[in-house]
């Protein structure tokens, strides 16, 4: 389980988010909408705990942990993964290492590069010279190296062509054991029972939403999570009224 | 017959343009007698080790032929493949006339006085020829080591890759492990001829108050290419070094690859300059400097005399918390119709690297080696798999013992 209490960070001298509350059950996914500039990367950058975004008051808990202040390496070892929007190029370093760095070396990356339509990438230098769909599909692939158990996904339908948003989709679902499979020996409604992995994925289009289910949808407004409810419903919400509707709730 | 003798006994004390002045007088050039040996097997067990860092295997696996020189004898020198000659220099300058040719003909004996002396008190050297149309698929290794505390060991090297030939070179430079303080001064002289193919790696293993001048000029002519590599990841004192080539025939290719690793003390000065002297030729320079603690100046040089030439020039620094990089790329075109590029980078390590690679899961001390390994791990087009390995082993070594 993910809880975040009061959270509120600074990143340089400016305030971003401002008494954030959240909870992620077990087999949760959750939505995040907001405008641009509203916090919801910088959400994701501080559970997935970058340096500077530096907490200053509230605590978050992964696992019954107190990760407040713990190190990136530490998070992902405990269970963290996140789909970066626009990860930094290492040059030397190929994808294929990146798999196996993920996986501490116990996956066949060919295999799981086949997956998600990359093996011909292996070779190449991480995240170099990447079109905005490769930068996904890379990260949807490392991740599906690391199998961690709180997955978070920045904005991971951005700059995907439509031949692949099915496949980003669908991969996605699949992470978070949210895949509907044909004649599995167990019933659809015992696999949701077991699902254990939790999600938070950042949308600006709401593509995700014709692929991946979830639970609950939020609107992050100006660092104030303003609203909760069915992520549906905010989606339309938002197509209709716009987030104009949301500085009435943020004050 | 020209007059070396003379010439270099009036450069005996011109200083060198680039790099600190060294007191020759405070080493020692007397010679040093070693026996020869048939079998390499019959080395120290620690001479083994220190030769194989630089690639030099006593076992002589995947090899072609062999050179090992220690202090200033010859201990060891054959060849194993029929078309290609090793000899030293002292034997082959009096048993084979075409060498005296060769000899001092790059390289200007009075160019300083660190030539001047590789003249007047010459330990040998090599001579290395792939003769016409032979290909030495394997490498040739040679390997100059220094035993003697506080020595000058002056070297001469000949390479010669005949007509149509192909030629693969490894060649360490290394230290005894006790050894302290030295000097090694190394004049080069490679001629590439018509079609050849010439791969010369060369791997540094030095100690920290060694002091290394080297001094090397190529040809190559048509159709030729001659990949010069070099890898220098251990701690010396002063290191200075700017091997030049010239590309004088049509369509010939020259690229010089070198990585350096910086450490606490130490002083690298290491260059590179390609003159492209007729149509059709190309160049490339890429160097990859990481310090932590040394400093290192990175300099490259490709001068296009004629029109139809296209050469790049790369230098990336990485400085990973003290030292300095100086990176002093240079383009010189001569007439229209040349095409000279560069780009150089002096920079840290970015933090938003090492905490991508830590959100996979890696400390923070495998990400930056990671990375580092990364840095480091440039492509050379053109070896064979034997010297690839060697390279690759030379760059694990040399993080292991950094991080």
């Amino acid at each position: 389980m993910l809880q975040i209490d009061d959270l509120q960070v600074k990143l340089g001298d400016k305030e971003i988010l401002k008494h954030i509350d959240l909870e992620l059950r077990p087999g949760e996914t959750h939505i995040l909408f907001g405008p641009n500039g509203s916090g919801k990367t910088s959400l994701l950058m501080t559970i997935m705990g970058y340096p500077q975004y530096r907490v200053t008051g509230g605590k978050i808990f992964f696992k019954g942990e107190d990760i407040t202040h713990m190190p990136v390496d530490m998070r992902a070892r405990l269970g963290i993964g996140m789909s970066y929007q626009r990860p930094p190029t290492i040059n030397g370093v190929k994808t294929r290492q990146m798999i196996q760095i993920c996986s501490k070396g116990n996956v066949d990356a060919d295999a799981l590069a086949e997956k998600v339509n990359f093996s011909e990438f292996l070779e190449r230098d991480i995240n170099a010279g990447f079109s905005g769909g490769e930068i996904k599909r890379s990260e949807l692939l490392q991740l599906m190296a690391q199998c961690p158990d709180l997955l978070l996904f920045d904005e991971p339908e951005s700059g995907v062509d439509l031949e692949n948003i099915s496949l980003i989709g669908n991969t996605i679902s699949q992470l978070l054991q949210r895949d509907f499979k044909v004649n599995s020996k167990k019933t659809q409604k015992n696999r949701r029972k077991e699902r254990t992995r939790m999600g938070l994925i950042i949308t600006h289009t709401g593509f995700i939403l014709d692929y991946v289910t979830a639970d609950k949808g939020q609107v992050l407004y100006e660092g104030v999570l303003t609203c909760t409810s069915h992520p549906r419903e905010i989606f339309t919400c938002i197509s209709k009224v716009g987030y104009e509707e949301c500085v009435r709730c943020a004050i | 017959m020209r007059d070396l003798e003379g010439k270099a006994l009036q450069a005996k004390g011109k200083k060198a343009k680039l790099g600190r002045d060294i007191d020759l007088d405070a080493y020692g050039a007397e010679s040093v007698s070693h026996d020869y040996m048939e079998d390499l097997d019959a080395l120290s067990e620690g001479d083994k080790k220190r030769m194989i860092l630089t690639g030099v295997d006593a076992g002589e696996m995947d090899r072609s032929g062999t050179y090992v020189q220690k202090d200033t004898a010859v201990i060891h020198a054959h060849s194993r493949h029929e078309g290609l000659e090793v000899i030293p220099i002292r034997e082959a300058l009096k048993e084979s006339d075409w060498v005296k040719d060769y000899y001092w003909n790059l390289v200007a004996v009075d160019t300083d006085k660190y030539t001047a002396r590789a003249q007047l008190e010459l330990h040998d050297g090599y001579v290395i020829r792939a003769l016409a149309g032979s290909k030495v698929i394997y490498p040739v290794q040679a390997c100059m080591y220094l035993e003697k505390e506080g020595l000058s060991q002056n070297v001469h090297n000949i390479i010669v890759a005949e007509e149509g030939s192909e030629l693969h070179i490894i060649t360490g430079c290394a230290t005894a492990p006790h050894l302290q303080r030295g000097l090694h001064i190394g004049v080069s002289e490679f001629y590439v001829k018509k079609n050849a193919k010439l791969s010369f790696t060369m791997i540094h293993y030095w100690a920290e108050e060694m002091m290394v001048r080297a001094r090397s000029v190529g040809i190559v002519e048509e159709g030729g290419l001659f990949l010069n590599n070099y890898i220098c990841m251990k701690p010396v004192k002063s290191l200075q070094m700017y091997p030049t080539t010239h590309l004088a025939g049509k369509g010939a290719v020259a690229r010089f690859y070198s990585l350096l690793v910086g450490s606490p003390g130490s002083e690298m000065d290491v260059g590179g300059r390609i003159i492209l002297k007729e149509t059709d030729t190309r160049a490339e320079i890429i160097s990859r400097a990481i310090t932590n603690g040394g400093d290192i100046i990175v300099r490259g040089d490709l001068i296009g005399e004629v029109p139809g030439v296209k050469a790049h020039l790369e230098c990336r620094g990485l400085i990973l918390n003290k030292g300095s990089i100086h990176a002093i790329p240079e383009l010189q075109g001569k007439v229209g119709g040349v095409e000279l590029s560069h780009e150089a980078a002096v920079g840290r390590i970015a933090q938003e690297e090492i905490l991508y690679l830590m959100s996979r899961g890696l400390s923070e001390d495998e990400a930056t080696a990671t990375i580092v390994r990364g840095f480091l791990s440039v492509d050379i087009p053109g070896l064979p798999p034997q010297l690839k390995a060697e390279i690759n082993r030379a760059v694990e070594q040399s993080d292991k013992e950094m991080m």
